[in-house]
């Protein structure tokens, strides 16, 4: 028979565990950070951080990812798979704003049906919480939800349950280093922390964890190098291209299926920033097989809607 | 041409319109971000240069853009003109006096024509 567990176990000792060490790492960034304006996608001093495709941002900003063309690797199962996404942040406040993203997914499994639909609806709420432009440091709190029932639930896995994940993101440049390293200096790295906390402890009879979830960003910013370290005549458009390579696990916390443990990818590519929008591009490696099976590819189209419509949409909605 | 047909056509087309109209800049207007310096980002020259110029990927409003140039205990050692080149509007520059060997820093604030802030600086050296 079909039985849902009490909702109490939503919140066990590891994950207030998590909890707790979260809020603490929170206040402290909090305290010691010197809260800056919020600017607009991704800038910090001198450190411009690119919208990444693996790992969130930890900026507000007014932007667009329009598609997000993905061939994942081979899934654990057999199945093949391409997804079209899309992605929109747009600023409520100055340091407030809005996500969501919705995503469409053509899976093939072998002597199966090659099934299509709609993921779930993620949507999140982001308030920034300092920018500190001397130290090159950013940092966002955020509260993501996974909406149930917005994707096809039988078909394409989507849950028919919400999910609610707050999430603590940062960056940091190390622009500030000392001129004695200057090729040091380009390098900034983002992350992302964040617990979900699934409404529903079982679905069909399968179990859903409270999974951890915490991802990188590794940059090397031949922009920076070239417009504030030294300028070593990198010419267009390579003086406008950061390197990179992502990496996102995912380890669940309790309620464990047997032989289920962190998945993750590891992502090298390449970003090219220009003044209205970004193109980047991603390989995909899965990092056990329970991630998937050979080689993957993301390519991304994001749209920096401040600089395309800086008097209208690319305005925070309200200035408080 | 049926009904349908045209309806498909214009139905099309407005998809087109709204696409291009979300995908294509509304103007010339962006952040301003450097292009190129002189002297050089991070080089060393020998000798006091006359001026500091800084080159930028858009055109400034002249009111609320500024080069300043400090040496190693922060004081500020540019001459008080640091103006955006009428002729020129991507170009800022500021003249500074004549300056004893060190590492200087130009700080350079820019406000593109569209009110899109953005700040940032490099350095150079000056040997004998």
């Amino acid at each position: 028979m079909f039985y849902i567990k009490s909702e109490l176990y939503l919140f066990d000792r590891t994950v207030i565990r998590f909890m707790m060490g979260g809020g603490i790492v929170a206040a402290a960034v909090w305290l010691t950070g010197q809260p800056e304006p919020a600017g607009a996608h991704g800038f910090a001093g001198d450190r411009f951080f690119p919208a990444t495709i693996l790992t969130d941002d930890p900026f507000v900003a007014d932007e667009m990812s329009l598609p997000t063309f993905t061939r994942p690797p081979t899934g654990a199962d057999g199945s093949h798979a391409y997804n079209l996404d899309t992605d929109i942040s747009k600023r409520i406040l100055p340091d407030l704003g809005f996500t969501a993203h919705y995503g469409w997914v053509n899976s093939a499994i072998p002597t199966m049906k090659t099934v299509t639909g709609f993921g779930a609806l993620n949507t999140g709420l982001q308030y920034q919480l300092f920018i500190d432009p001397q130290r090159e440091m950013m940092a966002l709190a955020g509260l993501g939800v996974t909406w149930a029932h917005t994707g096809r639930v039988a078909a394409l896995a989507a849950p028919d349950f919400t999910t609610l994940t707050p999430t603590f993101d940062f960056g940091k440049g190390f622009g500030d280093l000392p001129d004695s390293m200057p090729f040091i200096r380009p390098f900034a790295i983002t992350g992302n922390l964040s617990v979900d906390f699934p409404t529903k402890t079982e679905s069909a009879g399968i179990p859903n964890p409270n999974n951890f979830n915490y991802g990188f960003a590794f940059e090397y910013s031949l922009e920076y190098l070239q417009h504030h370290v030294k300028d070593i005549g990198i010419t267009a458009p390579f003086d406008h291209m950061v390197p990179l390579v992502e990496v996102a696990f995912t380890t669940p916390l309790n309620r464990i299926t047997p032989g289920v443990r962190t998945t993750g990818t590891v992502q090298p590519g390449i970003i090219w920033s220009g003044q209205y929008y970004q193109i980047g591009a991603e390989a995909i490696l899965p990092i056990n097989t329970l991630s998937g099976k050979g080689l993957g590819a993301v390519v991304q189209l994001h749209f920096y809607l401040d600089d395309i419509f800086p008097r209208s949409i690319g305005q925070p909605l309200l200035r408080w | 041409m049926s009904v349908t047909r045209q309806t498909s056509l214009r139905a099309a087309r407005l998809a087109l319109a709204v696409l291009a109209a979300a995908i294509v800049p509304s103007g010339v207007l962006s952040h301003a971000f450097l292009d190129h310096a002189v002297p050089l980002v991070g080089s060393t020259v020998h000798g006091s240069p006359g001026e500091v110029k800084v080159w930028f990927t858009q055109e400034l409003e002249p009111a609320f853009s500024n080069l300043r140039v400090v040496d190693q205990n922060g004081a500020q050692v540019n001459r008080q003109n640091s103006a955006v080149d009428p002729s020129d509007r991507m170009l800022m520059e500021v003249s500074l006096p004549n300056l004893p060997p060190g590492k200087y820093k130009v700080f350079w604030h820019a406000l593109s024509v569209d009110t899109h802030t953005t700040e940032g600086t490099f350095s150079f050296e000056i040997v004998p």
